[in-house]
């Protein structure tokens, strides 16, 4: 069976592109392999991973330790130490610019300015010893030609964007003075402040109290829809992912082992994993039952096994499983891909 | 089969900041503010809130590592000092890196002086199997094992010196999502076993709604909302229960598409309130809501529930 | 469950050490140096062809040759044999002087962090008033006050290093005291005894191991200063910073005089200062990839 091309699945699911043209995908990760060399021998961090964000679109990544998403947010920014990694084979392209050719001085330019990320601690990201609003105004001005006072402004603006009360006041305060919902707006605010194309938030509200990350989440919207900013959010949390993401890819032990339209994904989940992930939900159990819970342990990625890499743990492992399962098409839901021998060929149940 | 274990009565805890040079503090933080609690045998009490309502506080006070500064905890046991244990939320850090597990699992005994290596190793070896642990592994140092894998160990240590109350401090936060279904399978089977009593802090209101019997909701010190799960879940009655409960996504729902309100930010707690400590951020405010609310039970349920509101802890000629 | 390997750990460990080893050209650097030096000084009755204290006044402040391969100095002593006999004596103030300040000053340390209060805050005080003088000053003080002799320069080196090692023990101590395993044994009855000889101790161990390596070098060095300034070994034991002074009158023409055991000097510090930053970052948890 042949593995769906990526842009023609893309284009199906995603919101038609303005002038009727094929869009520059704002990230495109071809193929990626990397690994990390460790003592004898390497941790493979991504094996074949392809993603897609298109301008404007909302797009999640859901796995658990190990799946290789944080590796993948860090790798779109190059942030990995140079000398720790090996990439084997695949690109990572922002807006059509090669990433990992990219020289470290240019990469300086994109970070901040066309590309932004926001982190789970943001009292770890925002310098404890600067007043907040000092570090949005050196941000600015240092991919803008403002003035002190118009970057000033601009801060200002930027802070009553994030529906904070008394925007001058905050412009003033140390991150410690701060709640971890206000700091994480700061984030936003930071992130947002040079219109980037593209968002990546890792983990944004896994720190935040519930009602907090709610309107976090519903700012991280509005913000994205008005400057035409693509987002891709990495998180564990399959119900911020169904609330918040247009489309999603699941990943497990380095792989996307599925991938599709949000709702058709958790509605319909066709990869065991993805099913053991959303049957071991609490939310989806009765009170005081047992959970069904995923066999076995995240297989070491210095020694993955041949073949499907959920393989030792999934409940329809079969012949074909020794060998790596592409991400194919269902048959009904053509913008739904699994990776998968045994269900990639199941229709959907009446 | 419900006998009280535990009852915690009109419990104040208030913290001392910002001394002054002559050593007396010039505010306080007012961390637990008049919580009456019984805990029943058996059972597990789930406690929910966000930063700052004080559940750590009161985890503190359970364990007695901070004695109240008003109110009394009073134990039904005949003798001796009631034997709770702990699991936290971080197995890296609760768990001694440069131990080896069996001493790790095993040390409230060596805190009571037994020390005697061949009895600990079977005794850990005993505990490990029944959390799932292999015995073989009992030689190795945390940072060998996945982070379930570490909160197995947690839990084994927990059990060593057979417990009455195992207080379960957001015990699956930490953990991916696949664990914790395994960790939540485990905690179920050792009550049934051992007959635990689990109190269950959280701020995940879906673990909560799995695994307690009974619901504490606090706000700012105080528990706002109590009764059973099904019922404090179906009706939320305190508008803070209707809050949180409304803001935790569910899976299938997208966000509203409501406008982004202001951050809704808890009041510190130096200054308390004078009247509903709600008051600020509550939508039905009314005439009443000027004055300390007390827990009253809602006279039309059948079992103990009880709000913190003047307003809904009754129901309206209507049934509402 | 993690796949074991049948290798034998000790074999396993010295293999991954080697491994660590590789990436770090410089410390493997410092190994050499440190293994040459201290070898040299162990087998120096082996290799010293002269006794180092022999008067040879037909031979004095000869060039290096083969027969003296460092040269003599005005009283005809070889000085390639000084060289390494001084080596025993600076290596081994070097590392007294660590092991004894780190010892003491750790249990200082610990102690105070894990009483505090009162006694923490006299202890800390103390430590800020030995700390507020320079140090080569207080141990040129302390050593000229009590002697000169090289086991006086040792106490008066130990003296001023001690206040280094109980400030980290005591940080080191407060830390520890508030990770999430003291709270687990606090909870279950554990006093302070307990959790000192349990959980502190073995815990803040690696950063003081790391000083303690670096501190070696240093002491080598303070010794050396109190030698040159003629407060520690006295003659006509061979000491490098006593060679030292007395080569300076002989600077000009005489070069082989002092600048041989300024380079032994020299390799030997520079070799344990090249091992403790090695094993700062081998220690350093941040080097685990995620």
């Amino acid at each position: 069976m042949m593995p769906a091309r990526q842009s023609d699945t893309m284009l199906n699911a995603a919101t038609t592109p303005p002038l009727g043209q094929a869009a520059v995908p704002v990230l495109d990760i071809d193929n990626l392999y990397l690994e990390f060399p460790v003592y004898k021998g390497a941790i493979r961090a991504l094996n074949g991973v392809s993603i897609q964000v298109m301008p404007g679109e909302i797009v999640g990544i859901v796995g658990e330790s190990g799946s290789g998403k944080s590796v993948t947010a860090m790798m779109s920014m190059r942030l990995i130490p140079e000398n720790s990694y090996r990439v084997r084979t695949g690109s990572i392209r922002k807006s059509g610019r090669n990433i990992l050719q990219a020289s470290e001085k240019e990469m300086r330019h994109i970070r901040g300015k066309d590309m932004a990320m926001i982190f789970q601690e943001p009292m770890t990201a925002l310098n404890p010893t600067m007043k907040v609003g000092r570090q949005i105004t050196d941000l600015i001005r240092r991919h803008t030609s403002l003035s002190a006072g118009q970057a000033r402004e601009h801060a200002i603006a930027l802070l009553r964007d994030m529906h904070i009360a008394d925007p001058v006041q905050i412009f003033d305060a140390y991150p410690f003075e701060l709640s971890g919902g206000m700091r994480q707006r700061i984030m936003i605010a930071l992130a947002f402040s040079c219109e980037p194309s593209l968002l990546i938030a890792d983990e944004p509200t896994t720190a935040l109290d519930v009602t907090v990350q709610k309107q976090v989440l519903m700012l991280l919207r509005e913000r994205a829809r008005k400057t035409g900013t693509a987002i891709l959010l990495i998180t564990h949390d399959m119900a911020v992912v169904s609330q918040f993401c247009e489309r999603v890819y699941v990943m497990y032990a380095g792989s996307v082992v599925e991938q599709g339209i949000t709702a058709q994904v958790i509605d319909r989940p066709a990869h065991p994993y993805t099913r053991g992930l959303l049957g071991g939900l609490p939310e989806n159990a009765e009170p005081g039952a047992p959970l069904q819970a995923i066999a076995g342990q995240v297989p070491n990625l210095a020694d993955l096994p041949g073949g499907c890499a959920f393989r030792n743990r999934c409940p329809l492992q079969g012949e074909p499983c020794s060998q790596i399962p592409p991400l194919m098409p269902l048959a009904d839901q053509p913008g739904h891909s699994v990776a998968c021998w045994m269900t990639a060929g199941e229709a959907a149940h009446v | 089969m419900s006998d009280t274990v535990l009852t915690l009565d009109n419990i104040h805890v208030r913290f001392p900041l910002n001394r002054n040079w002559r050593g007396h503090p010039r505010a306080w933080a007012h961390a637990l503010n008049g919580v009456d609690l019984t805990v029943r045998r058996g059972e597990t009490l789930g406690v929910v809130g966000e930063s700052g309502c004080g559940k750590t506080t009161l985890a503190q006070v359970l364990l007695s590592l901070q004695q109240p500064t008003q109110g009394q905890l009073r134990w039904s046991r005949q003798s001796g000092r009631p034997n709770v244990q702990i699991v936290f939320q971080d197995p890296q850090s609760s768990l001694d890196p440069r131990l080896p597990v069996w001493r790790i699992i095993t040390e409230p005994s060596y805190v009571k002086g037994q020390t005697a290596e061949a009895a600990m190793r079977a005794h850990a070896a005993r505990l490990a199997e029944q959390v799932g642990l292999a015995p073989q592994s009992l030689n190795r140092y945390p940072h060998e094992f996945s982070g379930g894998q570490r909160q197995r160990i947690a839990i084994a240590r927990a059990l060593a010196s057979s417990p009455d109350v195992i207080v379960l401090d957001e015990p699956t936060s930490a953990l991916d999502i696949s664990v914790q279904a395994q960790i939540i399978n485990l905690l179920f089977s050792l009550q049934r076993e051992h007959q635990l009593t689990y109190i269950l802090i959280s701020h995940n209101v879906s673990v909560i709604r799995h695994m307690s019997n009974r619901i504490a909701v606090m706000y700012l010190g105080q528990i706002v909302e109590l009764g059973e799960t099904a019922t404090v879940l179906a009706q939320r009655r305190h508008p803070y229960t209707r809050m949180l409960l409304d803001a935790v996504p569910v899976l299938g729902t997208p966000l509203p598409h409501t406008d982004v309100a202001a951050i809704p930010e808890l009041p510190g707690n130096r200054v308390l309130p004078q009247g509903c400590f709600f008051l600020d951020r509550c939508a039905y405010r009314m005439q009443g809501c000027g004055q300390r609310q007390s827990l009253t039970s809602v006279p039309a349920g059948a079992s103990a529930h009880c709000v913190r509101c003047h307003r809904f802890d009754h129901d309206e000629f209507d049934g509402k | 469950m993690a796949t074991t390997t049948a290798v034998s750990p000790l074999f396993s460990s010295l293999a991954y050490f080697w491994y660590q080893l590789r990436r770090s050209p410089m410390m493997l650097l410092g190994l050499l140096l440190i293994t040459l030096m201290c070898l040299a000084a162990a087998l120096a009755p082996l290799l010293a062809v002269h006794d180092p204290d022999a008067i040879d006044l037909g031979s004095r402040l000869l060039p290096p040759s083969a027969a003296h391969l460092f040269g003599t100095d005005e009283v005809g002593r070889d000085l390639f044999s000084r060289v390494l006999y001084g080596g025993r004596q600076s290596i081994g103030v070097g590392i007294f002087v660590a092991f004894m300040a780190s010892v003491i000053g750790s249990i200082i340390g610990c102690f105070s962090g894990i009483i505090g209060r009162m006694v923490d805050t006299l202890i800390m005080r103390l430590m800020d008033i030995v700390l507020s003088v320079p140090s080569l000053v207080l141990t040129m003080a302390l050593a000229a006050a009590l002697g000169p002799s090289l086991f006086n320069a040792m106490i008066a080196i130990t003296v001023v290093r001690i206040p280094y090692y109980v400030r980290l023990a005591r940080g080191q101590t407060l830390s520890i005291r508030e990770m999430a395993y003291v709270r687990a044994a606090e909870t279950f009855g554990a006093g302070k005894p307990h959790i000192v000889r349990w959980h502190v101790l073995r815990n803040a161990l690696p950063p003081i191991i790391v000083q303690m390596t670096l501190d070696i070098g240093n002491a080598i060095l303070m010794a050396a200063a109190l030698g040159f300034i003629g407060l520690g070994a006295q003659q006509p034991t061979a000491e490098w910073g006593a060679m030292i002074a007395s080569g300076r009158n002989y600077l000009l023409d005489q070069w082989w005089y002092s600048t041989f055991p300024g380079v032994a000097i020299l390799m030997t510090a520079i070799g344990f200062n090249l091992v403790g930053d090695g094993v700062r970052d081998m220690l350093d948890p941040k080097q685990k990839v995620k």
